[in-house]
């Protein structure tokens, strides 16, 4: 996908007429991650990879691989709402305030 | 094939993309998300979506969450715009004109208020013309875009911003409009009502079904809203389970005219238990007011009643 | 070789629209635009062309669907009048903001309230602003030739805009005149295939339309419209020269009839433009020097042009068939005023306002205006500015 290459300097004739977007996706060049106030923790020892918090993310922060595992946070996007540290059976993902360690 | 949630996240990359504007802990893109998945990864999509949050938090110019192509008009019209693609797929089809060897789906996204109330028409306008799409309903019960104002789609005894829980009038004075009875009423051959809950597997199969049946099928999906119903972000997933376990918001699909109820509770709890935690209906037990949840209750149970004797009727022969 | 053929102003525009063959057409009835989507759909019935026929259950959905046919890479077209375009306001400004080049066949009605089915440009005036180049039409042949002209207008790359092509209810629309029709394969030659470059229907390059535009890109995408408003002057031009080697009828951004000489010109749009003519030629056998200049391009408006076409008369009346209820006269006539005074040219210029409702406009209307013109230029005074014609009024209106 190429960058988009539209921003608030960009001149008229720059821009895509009709207000189209042709990079399909391409708001994953938007970092959400700096809305979080709280940040969830992914303890992996305690993970049993059950797969609940996989669906559960809002904003698609939570990886999983081909082997079906998930990896930890994408903090670029991570909005901090905790869905996935409650839906956990196994207290593997615990939230901290954002910036306290 | 069995449906297994790691399996399909893993196999089916989201075709809606992180970066988007939707509050932190909302409840629709995981419903989005997980309707989108249930499309073969081979196949194209072509996504309607009526104005509201998701639409205008989830495409504002330069960027855009879909990897699908997507179109958003209007508030009211999802569906006859979305069917004007839908005419145009089949028309260049039948002329031989199209390069695509791929197939392409239609689904269109709508909110409580885009569906229930202003896109009513255009949506049963493009379901009574048997267009081959798939609308969604993203029901959050109110119009949550603008600032939590009643729609048809909101409970009785809600506190909004235009039913206020006041001295005299004691929050939405109306019952729920049953959209998804509406729908069945089209005589479609496939129309469900579902929710996210644990492992997902109620939306999926639902979704898989709905876009894969030819015809206009129709998915009504509730999708809390943590700013609007007051719950803390986090408790998603529990507000979801029970409304379906309070049969606030009952779990079924008919196909063809025969209902199948997909989620009968083991124990059916008392609607209370998803009133309490959500600030939309904390006037309701405050004392003296008893007699709205007894009356929120009946309402409750007449529906869930005449859900079963459907089901029990409508499977005779 | 042409074809000769009695045509009603609705016939003829359906038959245009067989000609075009458009993969989409979404339409709803209404009077007296009601007969396109049905001649067309027996069209559909009977196999007479390709299209898709979508009956929608309203126009608001027929405008709608539109958009997203011609989004998705197909040729889209729709017929209406009055409240029928009333109900599309919302959808016609997002047609053209999208630049999704529809057409249109507008039959011109007034517009509710009260109710009235008959004839005035009401519907389309109350459109001017929302971004479509607008057509109109004479007469039949105008109705049918304006609609051949009209995609390789709107789908031009410089353009990219949706266009309408207005006929008047039921003076066009449905008294039947003998027109010249071009043969199909001809049509289907001179408008040729749709190939737009980006479409929702491309699986290799998924689009998103249709974005929440905020303050930093909304003002340049509205003027990327305007421009493409602009460019559509010569290209509306381009294509008139094209149809004229075709078919040997000329087409303009206006037509000026005994115009030249003329000391006093009515300035005014669609069926009127006959009754007009046919005056004009009365009054030029008693030797008066009467003129008229007949809109066909509305939107963009050629301001520029038909300032320099009125510089030289002596007295102008703009005839609107929509009262604009703004107290100072007719749409079209602040047009006109306003592209005088902005291109220097100062006539003594009134506006009449005629045929609300399908009022009748006859001759001695259209001769009453030239004498108040002539009376203009004799004593040069105006006293008032802003007429009716054939209204009931208690004495002579002041």
């Amino acid at each position: 996908m190429d960058k988009t290459n539209i921003n608030n300097t960009t001149p008229m004739e720059d821009m895509t007429i009709g207000g189209t977007i042709y990079n399909a996706g391409n708001s994953r060049e938007v970092k959400t991650g700096d809305w979080r106030s709280m940040k969830p923790i992914w303890i992996s020892e305690k993970c049993k990879q059950c797969g609940l918090c996989f669906p559960v993310c809002p904003d698609n922060a939570i990886p999983v691989g081909k082997d079906m595992k998930r990896t930890d946070y994408n903090y670029d996007y991570c909005k901090g709402c905790g869905i996935c540290a409650k839906v956990c059976p196994f207290k593997a993902i615990t939230m901290t305030e954002e910036g306290v360690e | 094939m069995a449906y297994n949630l790691k399996e399909v996240v893993a196999t089916r990359p989201s075709r809606f993309s992180e970066g988007h504007k939707m509050c932190a802990g909302c409840g629709a893109p995981p419903v989005a998300r997980m309707v989108l998945r249930a499309l073969k990864p081979e196949d194209h999509a072509v996504i309607a979506n009526a104005t509201g949050c998701m639409e205008v938090s989830t495409f504002t110019y330069p960027y855009t969450s879909w990897t699908d192509s997507y179109i958003h008009t209007a508030f009211e019209n999802a569906g006859s715009t979305l069917s004007g693609v839908e005419a145009a797929y089949k028309s260049l089809k039948k002329q031989g004109k199209s390069q695509e060897d791929t197939h392409t789906k239609f689904i269109a996204f709508g909110g409580d208020g885009g569906t229930y109330d202003i896109g009513l028409q255009s949506l049963s306008g493009a379901l009574e013309r048997g267009h081959d799409l798939t609308y969604v309903c993203y029901d959050n019960g109110a119009y949550m875009n603008t600032g939590i104002q009643r729609s048809s789609a909101t409970p009785k005894f809600a506190d909004t911003t235009t039913s206020p829980a006041g001295k005299v009038i004691p929050g939405k004075a109306q019952e729920r409009k049953d959209l998804t009875e509406i729908m069945v009423s089209h005589h479609l051959p496939y129309v469900a009502q579902s929710i996210a809950m644990t492992n997902f597997k109620d939306l999926y199969e639902k979704s898989e079904k709905a876009i894969y049946t030819e015809g206009p099928t129709f998915l009504n999906v509730l999708a809390p809203c943590p700013r609007g119903w007051g719950y803390a972000t986090e408790d998603l997933m529990q507000i979801n389970k029970l409304a379906a376990d309070t049969c606030y918001w009952p779990l079924y699909e008919v196909e063809n005219g025969v209902y199948k109820i997909t989620y009968k509770p083991a124990k059916k709890l008392p609607i209370e238990e998803f009133l309490k935690p959500q600030k939309r209906f904390k006037h309701m037990f405050k004392p003296g007011n008893e007699w709205m949840i007894e009356e929120f209750q009946r309402i409750v149970d007449k529906r869930w009643n005449e859900l079963l004797r459907l089901e029990e009727m409508t499977n005779k022969d | 070789m042409s074809i000769r053929e009695r045509l009603s102003g609705n016939e003829a525009a359906a038959t245009a629209m067989r000609q075009i063959n458009p993969d989409v057409v979404a339409a709803f009835p209404i009077t007296p635009s009601t007969e396109i989507p049905q001649y067309f759909s027996t069209f559909v019935s009977n196999g007479a062309v390709d299209t898709e026929f979508v009956a929608v259950e309203s126009e608001h959905s027929a405008m709608s669907a539109c958009i997203g046919a011609e989004a998705a890479g197909a040729r889209a077209m729709t017929a209406t009048s009055s409240n029928g375009l009333s109900f599309m306001w919302e959808v016609l400004y997002i047609a053209s903001s999208l630049r999704l080049p529809i057409v249109m066949s507008l039959v011109n009605r007034a517009v509710s309230g009260p109710l009235n089915i008959h004839n005035d440009h009401s519907d389309a005036m109350g459109a001017r602003d929302a971004g479509w180049i607008m057509l109109f039409s004479e007469s039949n042949q105008e109705a049918y030739d304006n609609l051949l002209m009209a995609h390789r207008i709107a789908e031009h790359k410089d353009v990219l805009l949706p266009l309408m092509v207005c006929q008047d209810g039921f003076i066009t629309s449905h008294s039947i005149e003998t027109i010249d029709l071009l043969e199909d394969d001809v049509v289907k030659k001179f408008i040729g295939a749709y190939k737009p470059e980006h479409y929702l229907l491309n699986s290799k390059e998924p689009i998103s339309m249709g974005p929440l535009d905020l303050q930093p890109y909304l003002f340049e995408h509205k003027e990327q419209q305007a421009q493409a408003m602009r460019n559509a002057k010569k290209v509306i031009l381009e294509v008139a020269d094209e149809f004229e080697k075709l078919t040997g009828r000329k087409y303009g951004l206006f037509e000026e009839y005994k115009l030249d000489d003329a000391d006093v010109a009515i300035v005014c749009m669609n069926s009127t433009a006959g009754t007009t003519k046919f005056v004009v030629d009365q009054l030029r056998k008693k030797g008066i020097k009467a003129g008229l200049l007949k809109i066909r391009v509305f939107r963009p408006f050629p301001a520029e042009e038909i300032a320099k076409a009125l510089s030289k008369v002596k007295a102008v009346a703009v005839l609107d068939k929509a009262e604009s209820l703004n107290a100072m006269g007719g749409a079209l006539f602040t047009d006109v005023t306003s592209a005088m005074y902005v291109n220097n040219v100062h006539v003594p210029t009134v506006s009449y306002i005629y045929g609300i409702g399908g009022r009748d406009t006859k001759t001695d209307d259209i001769e009453k205006v030239y004498n108040d013109l002539l009376e203009i230029v004799e004593t040069g005074k105006i006293d008032n500015p802003y007429r009716h014609l054939g209204l009931r009024t208690k004495g002579a209106e002041k």
